[in-house]
């Protein structure tokens, strides 16, 4: 017969926490930042097609670092309890609080049950609705959920991006001001990013109904280099188009 | 409500009427009762709706009224809805479990777009909806009978499409134009009789206008523009922009202009079109 060996509870937390940090740390970081039409996030992220930030519902987005697959799974699972919920009661009463909570309750679970914890960091931003201020909801791989109202930074060396971030922060700040900063604060001093290393998304007021937009690489370049200053005025015929398609469910008369 | 979260087997996929159909499979989608609780008591229909293609895409435009027998259940009905950015659905038979599938629909086209990253193609959402009047033909059997008409810009094609359903949820393509519901023999002999490939914009939504009107002239159960209310048919187009709703001052307008040439040839439709 064999006895498992004892092993203390502080070292079996300590030991998946380490776990858990190296696998997210190996990873690359991601700012998401809130700026006056909206809330913008920045992810360094070459790939075009394995996202790390996508659309949750009409004013919720979702973004994660660390091992794809994992937060992958965890994306579709808000899409799908978001459209649940909307589907069974209204789409106001979606919401990013409730989510964010499920998804701290589901990493806190895995964390402390399960053999290996996730390797990953998400984060649910929600745009606020009729004067509510923008939230930002930052779940750590154990469950821990922070919120936030200006910025949040997720990934590996999140403390030196986090002060470059807080130091160019400003209330109101324009969308091409927000993303050269975070661009800044992801490359710092030594490298610069160009766009084809980023993946970029924004949960705009100007997009209608379904607020969650990506950047593409020609936009950000422009952006980035100040030939223009706002998302969605270039882009406006086919960001009104979907304004209109989407505000007309079929319970909503005007 | 826990996250829903399935194990690789379980997994519905990017379906929102299997995750439904998953996590409840006693609720039904869609309204239903057994054939032998005896027929179904009246409830609304709506009526006329008609889609037409045009240069830029798709013209689609649905009367407002909805009957019960010969009472008027609703006079500001609406039955033209956005299925996604560049499709639009439109609804006649049965109201309740029309609007319910539109509901459905709407909800399955933004659910795989944002699991799967991508849009469903025209054809593809055509089919979707396809299955959904299929799913609901025991109910069309007691009489609760529901014909959408759906129409989009293809992205890939760059054109616009229609499609028109059966009550088995058979969709067929249809060249240039559709028209459903109890005044669409009427709406569909107008658009024949005006329409031509290289139609404009304004012309489209003119011949949509002037086929609802006709159709509410020789149908009882279609309503025509209600002057008094202010209350006129839903138009909407689709193009390469996606969709967009007119303005009810622009429909008012199409409809008062049409209205003033009706009167001068006091009723007669020959000669001034």
């Amino acid at each position: 017969m064999t006895m498992p060996f004892y092993v203390a509870p502080e070292q079996v937390m300590k030991d998946r926490a380490e776990y858990a940090q190296k696998g997210i740390a190996r990873g690359r970081s991601l700012v998401a930042c809130v700026y006056d039409d909206g809330i913008l996030v920045v992810a360094e992220n070459p790939s075009r097609s394995l996202h790390k930030v996508s659309e949750i519902y009409d004013r919720i987005a979702f973004a994660g670092v660390g091992k794809y697959n994992e937060f992958d799974q965890l994306r579709v699972a808000g899409v799908r309890h978001a459209d649940t919920k909307g589907f069974a009661f209204s789409r106001e009463d979606v919401d990013a609080r409730s989510l964010a909570n499920l998804y701290a309750q589901f990493l806190g679970q895995v964390f402390t049950h399960e053999m290996k914890p996730l390797e990953v960091e998400i984060l649910v931003a929600e745009l606020g609705a009729d004067g509510k201020p923008d939230q930002l909801y930052h779940i750590a791989y154990e469950g821990t959920i922070t919120d936030e109202d200006r910025f949040a930074v997720l990934g590996g060396e999140t403390e030196t991006i986090s002060d470059r971030v807080a130091e160019s922060y400003r209330d109101g700040w324009t969308l091409d001001a927000a993303l050269r900063a975070a661009v800044a604060a992801l490359a710092g001093p030594d490298r610069t990013l160009e766009p084809a290393d980023l993946e970029v998304a924004v949960l705009s007021r100007a997009n209608g109904r379904r607020a969650f937009r990506r950047l593409g690489h020609e936009e950000l370049a422009e952006l980035l280099s100040g030939k223009r200053r706002g998302a969605t005025r270039g882009s406006k015929a086919a960001a009104s188009g979907a304004t209109n398609a989407d505000d007309g469910g079929p319970l909503r008369s005007e | 409500m826990g996250l829903p979260l399935f194990p690789p087997g379980e997994d519905p996929g990017p379906s929102f009427a299997a995750l439904i159909r998953h996590s409840d499979p006693t609720r039904p989608l869609l309204p239903s009762v057994d054939a032998e609780r005896g027929a179904v008591p009246a409830v609304a229909h709506g009526t006329t709706v008609v889609a037409l293609r045009f240069a830029d895409g798709v013209v689609m435009a649905g009367d407002r009224r909805a009957t019960e027998g010969n009472v008027i259940a609703h006079r500001a009905m609406e039955k033209v809805f956005p299925a996604d950015r560049h499709s639009a659905v439109a609804i006649a038979g049965a109201a309740g479990p029309a609007v319910e599938m539109v509901k459905l629909f709407q909800t399955q086209l933004e659910h795989y777009e944002k699991v799967e990253g991508v849009a469903l193609s025209l054809e593809g959402k055509a089919n979707q909806l396809g299955q959904m009047v299929r799913e609901h033909l025991p109910m069309a059997m007691q009489g609760l009978v529901v014909v959408p008409l759906f129409a989009g810009f293809d992205l890939r094609l760059g054109e616009g499409r229609i499609f028109t359903y059966d009550v088995t949820g058979g969709h067929f393509e249809e060249a240039d134009h559709a028209a459903t519901g109890s005044g669409g023999r009427d709406a569909r002999t107008t658009i024949k009789l005006g329409w031509r490939a290289d139609l404009g914009r304004d012309e489209g939504v003119e011949l949509a206008v002037r086929a609802l009107y006709e159709a509410a002239d020789e149908d009882s159960a279609t309503g025509g523009p209600d002057l008094v209310r202010g209350i006129f048919p839903v138009v909407a187009t689709v193009t390469a922009q996606g969709y967009e709703r007119l303005a009810d001052a622009e429909v008012a307008q199409s409809f008062t202009s049409l209205v003033e040439r009706r009167s001068l040839g006091r009723g007669l439709t020959g000669g001034a079109p």
